[in-house]
């Protein structure tokens, strides 16, 4: 049998194409925050626990670098990685039960996690900042 | 359910022979994260202090390290599973296998190191 030629087949417009709409943003949000969180946050997370259990010098070592700017700014940082990520997360364990899925509810949920996780970043350090002084 | 043999169905498998074991395991240990890292950030936030003898003096109580160590758990055990569904959707061919493994001894090896360093401190080792 001879070989067709194969015709360039047209493609579904992608990415590149659609509209940014919150759901989407929120989305994507969610696999690059775990990911981050994995990836990143989790070494650090290694590197508190290691240090406490290694002894003082150790954690001084730790808490030299995490308390100066460089290292708050990447606390920071962290924490709206995770309250994202725990926002959406829920947003996703309703929708697992067949909850939220209408046109303007979906809307609605996924503008909400954005919402929540930058208002509880921002009073987890205003609480940091008042009871501890930053 | 979709389409498939009658045995399939009955079996309830499907072709990566553990069903929705993967999915299933996420969503548990997705509400375990939920109550224990809202746990941890209460608890940090709570302590005088995170210098080193105020973190040790909370690690060494049962009640602090017991949930740490389900929270190692449950985050490292979380991860696992959501890292493979990014490396499944982006990463083809022989280089997703050794995404794989290098996921899995990341995870094993951190999850030891992290579960070791709260028994040290937890059993007055530190």
């Amino acid at each position: 049998m001879a070989a067709r030629p194969i015709a360039p087949r047209p493609l579904s417009p992608h990415l590149t194409i659609w509209k940014w709409q919150v759901h989407a943003i929120v989305s994507i949000l969610h696999r690059i925050t775990g990911n981050a969180l994995a990836l990143g946050a989790v070494l650090l997370f290694l590197w508190w626990l290691v240090a406490a259990a290694s002894g003082p010098e150790a954690y001084q070592t730790f808490t030299g670098v995490a308390s100066g700017g460089f290292g708050k700014l990447i606390a920071f940082g962290i924490s709206w990685l995770f309250f994202q990520h725990l926002c959406s997360g829920i947003r996703h364990l309703v929708m697992d039960t067949g909850q939220g899925f209408g046109l303007g509810i979906s809307r609605g949920t996924a503008l909400a996690t954005l919402v929540v996780s930058i208002s509880l970043t921002i009073l987890l350090w205003v609480t940091i900042f008042f009871y501890k002084g930053l | 359910m979709g389409a498939g043999t009658e045995l399939g169905r009955v079996r309830g498998l499907g072709a990566a022979k553990d069903g929705v074991h993967h999915w299933w395991l996420q969503r548990v240990t997705a509400i375990g994260n939920v109550v224990l890292l809202l746990w941890f950030v209460f608890s940090l936030v709570r302590l005088p202090s995170l210098d080193y003898s105020s973190v040790l003096l909370w690690l060494r109580q049962p009640v602090a390290a017991v949930p740490m160590l389900l929270l190692i758990v449950s985050v490292f055990w979380h991860f696992r599973l959501g890292v493979q569904v990014m490396i499944e959707d982006y990463v083809h061919g022989s280089t997703r296998v050794i995404a794989m493994l290098a996921l899995n001894f990341y995870v094993l090896a951190g999850a030891a190191v992290a579960l070791f360093a709260v028994m040290k401190i937890a059993l007055g080792a530190a």
